[in-house]
């Protein structure tokens, strides 16, 4: 078992090696520790996937109120910010532009709000598949797909057009 | 069969439950019901199912047995089969596992679908979790819709090509025609994934980086169109237009004008430009100066530029904003290197920062702070970064610690004033210096010479206070045991000598071993350091009696210790002074500080506990003195004439480095052996383990020779090649007797140049029977490692007829290939 948790810490580090991407993974999880939503941009297994949300969370949920939104984990630098009872949590490469990621993570919450309108943690709790598709059309593999907001709620609004009630 | 419950259904409902076995109970209930729907094979249900199914993993349950449900979803043509079928996927397959090559064929046909949104998703999904089968069978695919004039398709593909070249590097070539006019674009969306998609080609392959520089006079026209323009509504961000394709071709000038002077240049106008006019009243103003900053720092910009770029990270410091001041802090940590003067001038400000009130901002400013202190700033630094030191939080303390030691050592501008300052982390954050600090401290003090009396008296008084703080307690120990004396003889002249007796120190070092607060560590040093004291002190008996004591502790370090010093007490009194003099100055070999002190006298302690010193010179017993005289003194070196290493080592050549270095005394005196017989060197154990045999003559393919014939003792030297070391020769000595009579208190000696070592193991018996019935062997080992040639003078003694004979010999004619 410690040569397993030995391999799954070095693979975990190769992992999270640099590489040239950007986002590593976006987390989404209330002020109880309830998981929202996980987009992960590199390969990891579910253990690794488990240890690095349960990291960020005592990390995140640990800080003072007016903290910076920044802070140094492992390789990584971790971007969150607090949306109500969200907060919005992403971990990015050393060389990342931090305050800009500031501005993808309200981005997306703008996203959100147009799309429920007036969003709140209820309506991605019951429309967690939902929040997912937003996302995919804003980001892929860690970067940004498409800039102007305008665009984005087009495609989904048509996309939406195309389901078959089920 | 009812109808699988809706998704937004079972969340209501396991929202509903009070406790986590409420929960699970529910989620078990459920994943019953939806398994044996899978079983079922329904259609129309599947996607609800699997939708539950992603819902009940997000909450931590395992689901994988919804894998295969998923491929099925996306082989279906309902478009809302696809979307959570691709959700699915992304969820819960992996690249590791061998159901995700299934999708394959799947992905295929969607991203020929005439659909775009079908397409989407199939890009969406190669390019999010592709593996590098999967991105290799379906470049091809991805390239053709690279070139589309379809926007929403062409952003979408520029993406995944930027993961297939990820996965599969070689891919990178077969992208590099569509990649002609993507900039010409006018979708932002498409921009902004081209040029990450031309970024990710640069970094990768310094032809392609070359091959784009081409570009850069076009994305300094789109950047500058992007600052010029009004107004637009799609793609304002606080009155910033498009401030993510900003920084985005921030960086991709970075990346093309890194080292290039032509390139540089071309771009310094407009990273003035927007250096000079953003708006830095919100944060996203400050993200694009920013990265402008990192860009100008990065390639070959006018001095001008750079010094302008120092500013705004300066200016970022005093910004309100916690997250500009973090932002600046770390910029300035990677710039401090190359720019260093440029950042002193911001020294305050930084210093300032470590008053801040948060903690990331806190850490980045020790940082940069110690990476600031030089020579000519140190005192103040240091007064400013011990004061931090002393209420900064815990999990800085170790840290800071380090840094203080590290900065002291290379521009301490005193000595007083060094360990004055070791003294001030001592005691107001001892418990937090890292263990490796001590060894480097206790090297760092020993070679203070004018200053140990100061030292041991601080130290001492120290100990007075508090001896909670281990690091200070085991520093000042070993201290008291080294400087005892300078600490009772009152002799500090740096400060008010203390008036102490023997006894007060005495008491002070006992009670570190009874304490509870004392490590098993602490212990050891706090016993080494009595010991120490019992040549340096009067009070020898009080010493024997604590140092007896613990012979029987329950602590298996401090019982060695204890009866090893014992020992020292009893059989080897005469040896106990030279042991533990004063210790000789440590040579230090890295500045970083290994964990290990180097001794200079060839004993290497890996761990923190003090080492045992190695039996210094003491006179040679009587044997090796008479072969000394006999043999005139200095071109040989006397035998050992034992089979018990003079010391332990722990490797063979260790043990052979020390022969050399010493002189032996040619008794059986064995040091203090804090090691085992099995820690003997092979060296040794060879000898033991394999008796030499006459028969052995041809092993080697050496000669034999007669060394000595005379009076009817004849002595003839076998030899063999000792096998893991070439250098060394194994001799066999054969003693035979061809008078009438027994040669009885047979004793052979011999001695060799002083680049030879010899090691002389114990004869096969000490009586060489008359009329050759039988031979005297014994084995004689000879280290060679520069193959000079042999040598060597031999001694015999023996009783025949009842009178002594003694006889000298040189033997020169070992054969050459006993010694080459």
């Amino acid at each position: 078992r410690q040569v397993n948790e030995c391999k799954s810490v070095v693979q975990c580090f190769l992992l999270f090696h640099p590489l040239y991407l950007q986002m590593r993974f976006l987390l989404l999880f209330s002020r109880q520790g309830k998981l929202r939503l996980q987009k992960w941009f590199t390969p990891l297994t579910d253990r690794e996937k488990k240890k690095v949300i349960r990291d960020m969370m005592m990390l995140v949920l640990a800080r003072q109120p007016r903290s910076c939104n920044f802070l140094q984990w492992r390789d990584l630098k971790i971007v969150y910010k607090r949306y109500a009872s969200l907060y919005f949590c992403a971990g990015l490469e050393d060389k990342d532009n931090e305050l800009l990621a500031l501005e993808v993570l309200h981005r997306y919450v703008e996203l959100l709000d147009k799309y429920f309108g007036n969003v709140c943690e209820l309506d991605i709790i019951f429309n967690f598949e939902k929040a997912y598709f937003i996302l995919d059309e804003f980001l892929m593999g860690g970067e940004i797909l498409e800039t102007s907001k305008l665009a984005v709620g087009v495609s989904l609004e048509e996309a939406d057009t195309l389901q078959e009630v089920y | 069969m009812p109808a699988p419950i809706r998704l937004r259904e079972l969340i209501r409902t396991i929202r509903t439950a009070r406790t986590q076995a409420e929960e699970r109970e529910m989620i078990q209930k459920e994943c019953a019901a939806i398994r044996s729907s899978f079983r079922e094979e329904d259609n129309t249900y599947r996607c609800r199912n699997v939708a539950k199914l992603l819902y009940m993993h997000m909450l931590g349950y395992p689901a994988h047995f919804g894998q295969l449900e998923c491929l099925k979803l996306i082989a279906s043509q309902k478009f809302t089969d696809k979307r959570i079928g691709y959700l699915g996927a992304m969820l819960l397959l992996d690249e590791r596992q061998d159901v995700h090559l299934l999708m394959t064929n799947c992905i295929k046909n969607d991203l020929n679908h005439s659909t775009q949104y079908v397409q989407g998703l199939a890009l969406c999904t190669l390019g999010c979790m592709g593996s590098s089968e999967m991105c290799r069978d379906l470049a091809g695919e991805v390239e053709k819709l690279l070139k589309t004039s379809n926007s929403y398709l062409r952003k979408k593909a520029a993406l995944c090509a930027v993961h297939v070249i990820r996965k599969v590097p070689e891919l990178m070539e077969m992208f590099l025609p569509a990649t002609k006019n993507l900039l010409s674009e006018k979708n932002h969306g498409v921009l902004h994934t081209s040029v990450v998609l031309l970024t990710e080609m640069c970094e990768r392959s310094p032809d392609m980086l070359a091959h784009f520089r081409k570009l850069v006079p076009q994305l300094v026209r789109i950047l500058k169109n992007l600052i010029m323009s009004g107004y637009s509504p799609e793609h304002d961000v606080s009155g910033i237009s498009d401030p993510f394709l900003q920084v985005r071709i921030l960086r991709l000038l970075r990346i093309l004008g890194k080292g290039d002077d032509d390139s540089s240049e071309a771009m310094n106008d407009i990273l003035a430009q927007v250096a000079t006019n953003t708006e830095t009243s919100k944060n996203v103003g400050n993200a694009i100066l920013y990265e402008t900053v990192l860009t100008i720092m990065d390639i070959k910009s006018e001095s001008g530029l750079r010094v302008l770029a120092i500013n705004i990270l300066g200016r970022f410091l005093l910004n309100n904003d916690k997250n500009i001041r973090y932002v600046a802090l770390t910029s300035l940590l990677k710039t401090v290197q190359t720019d260093h003067n440029a950042v002193q001038r911001h020294r305050s400000t930084i210093v300032d920062c470590l008053k801040d009130l948060d903690v990331s901002i806190k850490r980045r400013a020790m940082e940069l702070s110690f990476a600031l202190v030089n020579g000519n700033n140190i005192r103040g630094m240091m007064k400013e970064l011990l004061y931090f030191l002393d209420s900064c939080d815990p999990e800085f303390k170790a840290d800071c610690a380090s840094g203080v030691f590290l900065a002291a050592e290379k521009y301490a501008p005193s000595k007083r004033w060094h360990i004055d300052t070791i003294m001030r982390v001592l005691t107001t954050a001892g418990s937090y210096v890292r263990d490796d600090s001590v060894p480097n401290l206790i090297q760092l003090i020993t070679n203070s010479v004018e200053m140990h009396a100061y030292t041991v008296q601080r130290l001492y008084k120290a100990l007075l206070d508090d001896i909670s703080q281990q690091p200070l307690v085991q520093v000042a120990s070993w201290c008291i045991g080294e400087y005892g004396d300078l600490l009772v003889s009152g002799q500090c002249e740096e400060e008010e000598p203390i008036q102490v007796t023997e006894d007060e120190v005495l008491d002070v070092l006992e009670g570190l071993l009874v304490s509870n607060l004392s490590t098993p560590v602490t212990r050891g040093y706090a016993l080494t350091a009595i010991m120490k004291l019992s040549t340096r002190f009067t009070s020898v008996n009080r010493i024997k009696k604590v140092v007896s004591i613990y012979g029987s502790s329950i602590d298996v370090e401090l019982q060695q210790r204890a009866v090893e010093y014992n020992a020292l007490f009893k059989k080897y009194d005469h040896m106990r002074p030279a042991l533990l003099e004063r210790m000789p100055i440590m040579e230090k070999t890295a500045s970083n500080g290994p964990t290990e002190i180097v001794q200079t006298n060839g004993e290497a302690e890996p761990s923190v506990v003090e080492a045992k010193h190695p039996p210094p010179v003491t006179q040679p017993t009587n044997q090796a003195n008479d072969l000394l005289d006999l043999l005139g003194g200095n071109d040989v070196v006397p035998v050992i004439q034992t089979t018990v290493p003079a010391k332990p080592a722990s490797a063979g050549g260790e043990l052979l480095d020390l022969l050399g270095d010493l002189s032996l005394s040619g008794g059986p005196a064995p040091a203090p052996a804090t090691s085992v017989p099995s820690s003997q060197p092979a060296f040794l154990l060879d000898g033991l383990t394999s008796p030499p045999l006459f028969n052995d003559i041809a092993a080697a393919g050496i000669p034999p020779m007669t060394a000595y014939n005379k009076n009817g003792l004849k002595i003839d030297f076998t030899f063999e090649r000792a096998n893991p070391n070439p250098n060394i020769a194994v001799i066999t000595i054969h003693a035979s007797n061809s008078t009438e009579a027994d040669m009885t208190d047979f004793v052979f000696q011999a001695a060799v140049p002083k680049t030879f070592q010899l090691q002389l193991l114990s004869p096969s018996s000490n009586v060489v029977p008359a009329l050759n019935q039988g031979t005297v062997t014994q084995v004689i080992r000879v280290l060679n490692p520069q193959k000079q040639q042999l040598r060597m003078r031999i001694k015999l003694t023996y009783t025949h007829k009842g009178s002594a004979v003694q006889d000298l010999a040189e033997v020169n004619n070992f054969p050459p290939q006993s010694w080459q």
